[in-house]
């Protein structure tokens, strides 16, 4: 099982979770976040004092899968949160050592 | 009866009916007049608004949001303290005979309002409104200079300071330009407190803002306005409740009140337009924070004049004020490096000094009774001059000395790790949640 930890810009959010529910995918947390990579932040001028903000909010999605379908899952993120534009955002993949569905006990493979 | 008996019968009495009315006691106070007192009445409720909530709100939206709590907390605060403070001592301080020294200081005649009753009088309107009334402003001017020393200032302090300051440094110069004292007499011209109450507080602010010194992380940490929307909920109602404040100098219903109200509203717009035109220009942006600065920059200059000036006067008025105040806070704080949180000299002192001044260029004195420099008084100018520095020279000092004593008393400032993690949970044990 694999967990996909996407970091996306916010207007992307609705566009992602509809491709994602396409594959079947049938839950995600969400996080609003704040963050930079190459897109630089913005300054905001406050009578005359400036102040330069270098994070810039975005959306965090944490998604479980299958290990077979993780790979559809990232073509499904990257294709609908592109914009072309820096700060599009990244995708983590790390390795899902048990998932457990807190109302039925099921575990792993069942509870996703 | 003849007819000659008739004559004399009618006018021995007619005589003696004029004899008699002629030697009644003359009324000992004007009689009560029901428009003004409802409109003072008014006006009363519409200031008190001024502070609680609108200085609490704007200043509120303006500060970190670790801080908001303590900020507003201040401005409430000082709403009671003051009150219950005017009461006890202000009220007479300001407003009675100080006897041989009426010239600085009013006297103890009315301590804890004795000889306020409820049909006393003061003009046309109960002595009663008039002691209220006054207090509101009593409320909101030790109030305004909390956002010099924002996020930085222990609140035992800051009680402390309020409470010194409004009897030892308000009341007096209440009493000096509106009591009967010195520059009353002298004829400085300040309809509603350009003087009393915003040059007054602007230079309290100055002098506490560099005892206290800079926030720390002043200039390097983001220190932007955490809601700017509380703001302009705070400056507008500051707009609306300033007719209260100026148009209720006029102390009656009528003509006065009417052209101050009005003054008051074409300055105000002036100002906020001309900021905005400035920072637009200077930073290629207007910004929310500089329309409602500039309204409240207008609305400080033109509070001086309001029973003077004509709407051509405070046109004028107002485009200066929100241009030299916009320097005056954007310009100069950072040449001099103070830390001036919320700009109260920018705004306050400078926009008071400005609008006292312009007062004696633009009066009109078909308006206010008093001609100013366009219609030929060159000396009224100077006598506007006057008062600014007896002001400045007066408050400055008698606020630093107060400082000090607080500073000795419980001491100024925070420690350093309770400014960096927040005076709301630091010393009042509560946060604002989301």
């Amino acid at each position: 099982m694999k967990l996909i930890t996407a970091i996306i810009k916010p207007f992307k959010l609705d566009e992602v979770r509809e491709g994602l529910s396409a594959l079947g995918v049938q839950g995600m947390t969400v996080s609003e976040i704040k963050g930079y990579g190459r897109q630089k932040g913005h300054t905001e001028i406050y009578r005359g004092a400036e102040y330069a903000v270098s994070f810039l909010p975005k959306i965090k999605l944490e998604i479980a899968v299958t290990s077979e379908l993780a790979d559809s899952v990232i073509e499904a993120i990257t294709s609908k949160a592109k914009t072309g534009q820096i700060g599009d955002g990244k995708i983590f993949v790390t390795s899902l050592e048990k998932v457990v569905r807190i109302r039925t006990g099921e575990a792993d493979g069942d509870a996703l | 009866m003849n007819r000659l008996m008739k004559r004399l019968a009618w006018g021995s009495a007619t005589l003696l009916a004029s004899l008699l009315l002629l030697s009644a006691p003359a009324a000992a106070q004007d009689a009560l007049d029901t428009g003004d007192t409802a409109w003072m009445l008014s006006s009363t409720a519409l200031v008190l608004l001024m502070t609680i909530p609108g200085l609490a709100l704007f200043y509120g939206g303006m500060i970190r949001k670790k801080n908001v709590l303590t900020t507003t907390a201040q401005c409430f605060a000082i709403a009671g303290l003051s009150s219950v403070l005017w009461m006890v001592a202000g009220y007479s301080l300001a407003f009675s005979d100080g006897g041989g020294l009426n010239m600085f200081v009013g006297g103890l005649g009315n301590l804890f309002l004795g000889g306020v009753a409820v049909d006393s009088m003061s003009g046309t309107i109960p002595e009663t409104v008039f002691v209220t009334f006054q207090m509101t402003f009593a409320i909101i001017t030790p109030a305004l200079i909390v956002g010099a020393f924002v996020e930085r200032m222990k609140f035992s302090a800051l009680l402390w300071f309020a409470g010194l300051w409004m009897l030892i440094v308000y009341a007096p110069i209440t009493h000096w330009v509106w009591g009967g004292g010195i520059l009353a007499d002298r004829g400085a011209l300040d309809f509603a407190g350009g003087l009393v109450v915003h040059l007054n507080a602007g230079v309290a602010g100055l002098v506490a803002c560099i005892v206290l010194g800079k926030r720390t992380g002043y200039g390097t940490e983001n220190m932007a306005p955490h809601n700017l929307v509380l703001s302009l909920i705070g400056a507008s109602l500051l707009w609306v409740g300033w007719f209260g404040f100026n148009a209720g100098s006029a102390l009656a219903a009528g003509t006065g009140a009417g052209m101050a109200m009005l003054v008051t509203q074409i300055a105000t717009a002036a100002a906020s337009l001309a900021w905005m035109s400035t920072e637009w220009i200077v930073s290629k942006k207007p910004s929310v924070l500089g329309l409602i600065s500039g309204a409240v920059a207008g609305l400080v200059a033109i509070t001086p004049a309001s029973g003077f000036v004509d709407p051509m006067g405070a046109l004028l008025l107002g485009i200066i004020a929100g241009v030299v105040c916009y320097i005056a806070s954007v310009s100069l704080k950072h040449a001099f490096g103070y830390d001036d949180s919320l700009d109260v000299w920018g705004i306050h002192g400078v926009g008071g000094a400005v609008g006292a001044i312009l007062t004696g260029i633009f009066a009109v004195e078909a308006i206010g009774g008093t001609p100013g420099v366009l219609e030929g008084n060159f000396g009224q100018l100077w006598t506007q001059i006057e008062g600014v520095i007896a002001t400045i020279l007066y408050c400055g000092v008698v606020s630093f000395i107060l400082l000090k004593v607080v500073d000795m008393i419980v001491g100024l400032r925070v420690t350093r790790d309770i400014e960096v993690e927040g005076l709301d949970i630091n010393l009042h044990g509560e946060t604002v949640h989301d």
